[in-house]
């Protein structure tokens, strides 16, 4: 509960702290103290050494993989406004405002993390999607970004739509919001009550699908990616869709009983399509931003795979790779917000000019491809290993096809690294400090770390 | 009155919605359209609730069986209204840059 109060009351505190003072640095380094306090309450939550405790009458459970997201997700978040603090702030002039709205969207990630009523569920959606239609908006200036926003917010209601008629359908058949809690067949005089069960679900994942932006719905990510500023873009692409997939595996870990063999077909069918749509569209892509909105794509599906397989092994693989993932991505991006120009060409050279830049960003994108030694070698094996825990002939198709994605993604990866280290051409880079370099640096380190050691990351599930 | 007329409305407005939502140009019609989802759904849940109750009613007359759902409609009603005040911002910052509110606009971005 601590993190659901506290990222809410911080909220709220650094809206307050734009009528305190108009120096964009007080308030950025007042976000990050608060960050670090939320994380700490957290941290305490999780150990229970200090818990703010609330009756929620079983609407929540807080389970220990919850409450090891939440902390994941704050310390990326931190680590997100430590190398791209500046460029938040420069967005536009309510610099306070941005950082409310990112504590909000926490507050709706960590309410995402451990529901345990379909209610807190669309309550914790709605939460965390609301300050996202705004951040993409918020250049106001720029028809881009006005337009990602548009169309953001459009789809986004819309798929609220889908996702309330789902649980009212399911709430038809079952007579609880209660995801634990199974009715008895039959009890409320509907004849049809298992099948109305059956579309509701199904109504509940397209439109989560939505959220994470998984084939077929994938339409808007790469519009809304390209078009709002880029420091919320990596935002929005990394945390935002780790805690999608975290109230996918909430929600489907208990409800997937209920549609059967339906379940393991239709995720079939989303996982191909997902990986084929994302790596295949992210080949043809000029501009770096939107082939990284596609490669996201791309990465949804591989996480998709946690889904497939419900087991142990998929709880511990989705937390490593929702790390790997949003480290390297973070990273990728706090360069990519520095370069001036967003396509390919603008890469050209950045090994002459800024040698350091270019060699954290390397590791950044090793660790997306999924090259060893590095965290994203390692999140992929995860996945891949417990889709063949489970077994099945299915499985192994899925992991073929899954490691067949993995090689044509390092393809287009591969484009950024040929850009800054083999084509001529002098990559401008706006004022770039010493200290940011460092922090890049510090983060390509725990990448490697990681990479050789994920069980560090892992053990403090249990721990 | 049986509880399948009301989920017959409901599915009936719901999908007036959604067609709404896929062929309408104009970006307030649409967000009409979105509400008219959102308040189809309100529809079914109360009628659930009240059919849920019923059932529950039978057995025990002192069931409060099936008040989360009209809660529910509650907190939709809530939600909607804060997508609402967003929603129209964004609108209305868009008008200003493009003196126009056709949904055409987002083709813009594709290439």
């Amino acid at each position: 509960m601590n993190a659901i109060i506290i990222s809410a009351l911080m909220g709220v505190l650094l809206m307050f702290a734009s009528m305190a003072t108009s120096n964009k640095q007080i308030i950025k380094n007042v976000a990050i103290v608060a960050l670090l306090f939320l994380l700490c309450s957290n941290i305490a939550d999780t150990y229970s050494w200090c818990t703010i405790k609330v009756n929620t009458r079983d609407m929540f459970v807080f389970t220990k993989f919850g409450l090891y997201f939440n902390s994941l997700a704050i310390a990326a978040t931190l680590i997100y406004v430590l190398l791209s603090g500046n460029e938040i702030i420069k967005t536009g002039n309510y610099a306070a405002e941005y950082f409310t709205l990112i504590f909000f969207v926490l507050c709706g990630i960590s309410i995402l993390s451990s529901f345990n009523n379909l209610l807190m569920m669309f309550l914790g959606i709605e939460i965390m999607s609301i300050p996202l239609y705004i951040l993409t908006g918020s250049a106001k200036k720029n028809l881009k970004s006005n337009e990602a926003a548009l169309k953001y917010f459009l789809m986004g209601s819309f798929s609220t739509g889908i996702l309330l008629m789902g649980i009212a359908l399911v709430y038809g058949a079952s007579g609880t919001f209660d995801i634990h809690q199974v009715a008895p067949i039959g009890a409320n005089g509907l004849q049809h009550a298992p099948l109305l069960e059956v579309i509701g679900l199904l109504l509940i994942f397209s439109a989560m699908l939505f959220k994470v932006s998984a084939a077929p719905f994938h339409f808007w990510a790469p519009d809304v990616y390209d078009g709002s500023p880029s420091v919320f873009s990596s935002f929005m692409m990394t945390i935002v869709k780790a805690a999608g997939f975290i109230a996918l595996i909430n929600l489907f870990y208990i409800k997937a009983d209920s549609l059967a063999q339906l379940w393991k077909i239709l995720l079939f069918i989303v996982i191909i399509v997902t990986l084929v749509v994302g790596n295949i569209t992210a080949i043809f892509q000029q501009s770096v931003k939107r082939m990284m909105a596609y490669s996201s794509i791309a990465q949804a599906g591989f996480m998709l795979f946690a889904l497939y397989a419900i087991n142990d092994v998929s709880k511990e693989g989705i937390l490593l790779y929702a790390v790997a993932y949003t480290l390297a991505t973070v990273g990728i991006f706090a360069i990519l917000v520095k370069i001036e120009d967003y396509t390919l060409e603008g890469y050209n050279g950045l090994a002459k000019t800024q040698p350091m830049l270019a060699f954290v960003n390397a590791i950044f994108v090793f660790s997306l491809a999924g090259i060893p030694l590095t965290a994203g070698f390692f999140a992929k094996y995860y996945m891949l290993a417990a889709v063949i825990k489970t077994g099945g002939n299915a499985g192994i198709v899925l992991v073929i096809i899954g490691v067949i994605f993995a090689a044509v993604s390092v393809y287009y990866y591969f484009k950024i690294l040929q850009a800054m280290y083999f084509n001529e051409g002098d990559a401008k880079v706006n004022n770039v400090s010493a200290g940011f370099k460092y922090g890049l640096f510090l983060l390509a380190l725990t990448i490697i770390f990681i990479g050789i050691f994920p069980d560090t990351l892992i053990n403090w599930f249990y721990f | 009155m049986p509880v399948q007329y009301y989920i017959y409305l409901a599915l009936a407005l719901f999908s007036i919605g959604i067609i709404g939502v896929l062929t309408r140009r104009n970006t307030i019609i649409v967000f009409m359209c979105i509400e008219l989802m959102l308040n189809a759904v309100n529809l079914l849940l109360v009628a659930f609730s009240k059919m849920h109750h019923h059932a529950a009613y039978l057995q025990n007359k002192a069931s409060v069986v099936g008040s989360e759902g009209q809660l529910f409609v509650f907190f939709i009603m809530v939600v909607a209204a804060a997508e609402v005040s967003v929603g129209l911002a964004i609108i209305v910052m868009l008008y200003r840059n493009t003196h126009s509110v056709d949904i055409n606009f987002l083709n813009r971005l594709k290439n």
